[in-house]
């Protein structure tokens, strides 16, 4: 057997380490390089990588802006590569605004616009003072009022309603809840029913704010208006749903399920022609809905059912113990629900929530096969259908996906962000 | 599983059992579906008792006291826990759930709120307490427990034993005036063991009624007035921890006996 004992006589000084093993060398040794197979994948992906970007460049830098008609864009260009990218320009209003939204007004959409930031701003940021939630809370209101405009005793008299049911629930649900909400329910009806009568009564020739009929809204603008107002009021009516289905009350979960496996099994495309079409003989002959409250309630019933199924995937996540821990301290359904047990189902629930609204905020453009010319609505009719621009394809389709794509890309930076904020458990 | 040693004997001196009754279970019977967990249990509590709840595992000792804060209903019999009854109406439910504090086997802390949180949350809702006055009582078990300097962190960074000493903060902060500890110490490794159990036998000293379903015979001779054998859902076997540990009466408490000790 060899001698095993050893004795170090002199310690090792420090040593750099090789080149190919340090800073962007390495880099590219073990991501592009590693081996032969992907050495010729890297090389292979270059070019493709340069081959796309040797057309597109120069058709995006080399492109028209100025021009009034695609046949002037075509003199300029003089058979070189470029957009005509003037459409957008000349069209700008149209694709934002749509083309019947009064010019001189958009000053009203515009600040409606720059106000939902604050609104959302305490929502989306709960690190922000409490109070700025005042401000959410009228928000609505003010918005309907720059849209539409006509009498501000409409917004006025909806505000008072939705208090006044606050403020009964606020009284009567401490002692009991069914009391509270029905109260609620009930206040907000009576003082409708007396605000609709004064807002007749008091309805003037020239109101503050010219109005504007629903039938003018369009472009981008109708994308935003559809997509912010169907996530915000679909979050609330899904988390309902998804309670609803869990209920022990049969006659609750019986409702519920339905509804959900009802409109999650029908194509919302359907859905929106009812909303157009249906709707009307359901009503008497002289009622009307207005066109967009009925494409809002039906997109927002049809996102809810699958917030719905999303946030019971969020609920059944949960370890039973939280229940238990939850019931034997005490806390009673509503404050096990608040406190507990939907702060961490919504938390698991976010990557399917940000999916939901990501879509839903995608399938406003379906409303352009019911005559709303919304983006891609005016972009198929009114802009390609016009003499000056027929066949200008890639520039406005590519225009619409951009804008598509920046606010669906922010919405799930903004989930990832929230996901990252919210995790406790140092996993 | 008695291996663990107190490094103090406990001062029995202060565990004083009144004639008060905490507990009143009549004839009690309970079934999951068709199977008969709990059968024909009767057993009274007194304030200021220390019982701890022995058996091999599917005896129903965890259904039993789960059965006393309502986590687990009962079909036949009665439970009055403090003067009120347990029925279906969920007043009674929620006042005795107030009352009756419970620590679980695996901690059931609330991951997404911070310790303090946890200990504050059914004071300010359940008992309508300011919240300075909450955190203040909160912090006061918090030290008592051995970990206020953890108040502001979240269960996950704690280790088991800490949590589980949180979770007996976070119950006594409601003031109960019954514990209940479902296998407080099955999930934790043996140094926890202790730092958990001597939480539990302070608590005991300062004369709380505890109803413990545990392995420690350890703990049960200490600090136990009373242990109770379960086997097959009847009460087999109850008696003071010396003659019950000592002098075993029935064929199945020898049993058991001579495996875990």
């Amino acid at each position: 057997m060899a001698d095993l004992s050893f004795v170090r006589s002199e310690m090792l000084p420090e040593r750099a380490p090789p080149a190919t093993e340090v800073g962007i060398v390495k880099w590219l040794r073990t991501n592009l390089f590693s081996t032969w197979p992907n050495a010729l994948l890297t090389i292979a992906a270059f070019y493709v990588i340069y081959l796309v970007l040797a057309g597109v460049l120069p058709w995006l830098f080399g492109g028209v802006w100025t021009t009034s008609s695609l046949s002037e864009c075509r003199e300029v260009l003089q058979g070189d590569v470029g957009g005509c990218f003037s459409v957008l320009t000349e069209r700008w209003n149209q694709l934002i605004y749509g083309f019947k939204y009064p010019t001189e007004l958009y000053w009203r959409p515009n600040l409606a616009l720059v106000l939902l930031a604050f609104a959302a701003a305490p929502v989306l940021f709960f690190d922000l003072p409490r109070k700025l939630l005042l401000f959410t809370a009228i928000y609505p209101f003010i918005a309907y009022w720059l849209v539409w405009g006509g009498p501000i005793g409409v917004p006025v008299t909806a505000f008072v309603g939705i208090l006044g049911a606050y403020l009964v629930f606020e009284r009567f649900s401490a002692s009991n809840f069914a009391l509270g909400a029905l109260g609620g329910v009930a206040a907000a009806f009576v003082l409708w029913f007396i605000g609709g009568y004064l807002v007749d009564m008091m309805a003037s020739e020239n109101p503050l704010l010219t109005p504007v009929a629903s039938r003018d809204l369009g472009g981008f603008m109708l994308n935003l208006m559809l997509g912010v107002t169907c996530v915000s009021l679909s979050i609330p009516l899904g988390i309902a749903l998804a309670l609803g289905r869990q209920s022990s009350m049969p006659l609750i979960k019986g409702v519920c399920v339905i509804f959900i496996e009802f409109i999650r099994g029908v194509p919302l495309i359907t859905l929106l022609f009812v909303a157009s079409v249906m709707l009307a003989y359901f009503f008497p002959p002289d009622a009307t809905v207005d066109l967009f409250l009925r494409v809002v309630i039906m997109i927002t019933l049809f996102s809810s059912a699958y917030i719905a199924e999303v946030i019971r995937g969020g609920l059944a996540a949960l370890p039973k113990g939280q229940y238990e821990a939850a019931d034997s301290l005490g806390l009673d359904y509503p404050q096990a629900m608040r406190f507990i047990i939907l702060p961490q189902a919504l938390k698991i629930s976010i990557p399917g929530i940000v999916n939901v609204a990501v879509g839903l905020f995608k399938d406003t453009t379906l409303v352009s096969v019911i005559s709303m010319f919304d983006l891609v609505g005016m972009i198929r009719g009114p802009i390609l259908a016009s003499q000056e621009w027929n066949g200008v394809y890639w520039e406005l389709l590519g225009f619409a996906a951009l804008l598509f794509f920046v606010v669906c890309y922010g919405i799930s930076q903004y989930s990832q962000w929230l996901e990252r904020r919210l995790r406790t458990d140092h996993r | 599983m008695s291996s663990i040693t107190f490094d103090h004997h406990a001062d029995r001196s202060k565990m004083a059992v009144s004639d008060e009754v905490a507990i009143e279970i009549r004839n009690m019977n309970k079934w999951y579906g068709s199977f008969h967990v709990l059968r024909d249990i009767d057993l009274t509590v007194y304030q200021g008792e220390r019982i701890v709840i022995a058996g091999p595992s599917g005896s129903g000792k965890s259904t039993l006291i789960r059965c006393i804060n309502r986590l687990e209903e009962h079909q036949e019999g009665q439970i009055i826990v403090d003067g009120t009854e347990l029925t279906s109406d969920l007043k009674n439910v929620d006042k005795v759930r107030s009352e009756v504090g419970m620590v679980f086997q695996h901690f059931n802390l609330f991951p997404h709120l911070t310790i303090l949180e946890n200990c504050t949350l059914a004071p300010i809702w359940v008992r309508k307490e300011p919240k300075k006055e909450a955190e203040e009582r909160a912090m006061h078990f918090l030290e008592k427990v051995k970990i206020p300097e953890q108040a502001h962190k979240y269960p996950g960074m704690l280790s088991g034993g800490q949590q589980q000493r949180v979770a007996i903060a976070r119950s006594l902060c409601m003031m109960p005036r019954i514990m209940l500890f479902d296998e407080p110490t099955s999930a934790l490794d043996p140094e926890m063991i202790k730092e958990v159990l001597e939480t539990m036998v302070e608590l005991a000293e300062e004369g709380m009624t505890m109803l413990c379903v545990t392995h420690e015979m350890g703990f049960a001779k200490e600090v136990a007035n009373r242990v109770i054998f379960m086997d097959a859902g009847q009460i087999v076997e109850q008696n003071e921890p010396e003659e019950f540990f000592n002098n075993p009466q029935s064929e199945r408490t020898k049993l058991f006996l001579s495996q875990i000790l």
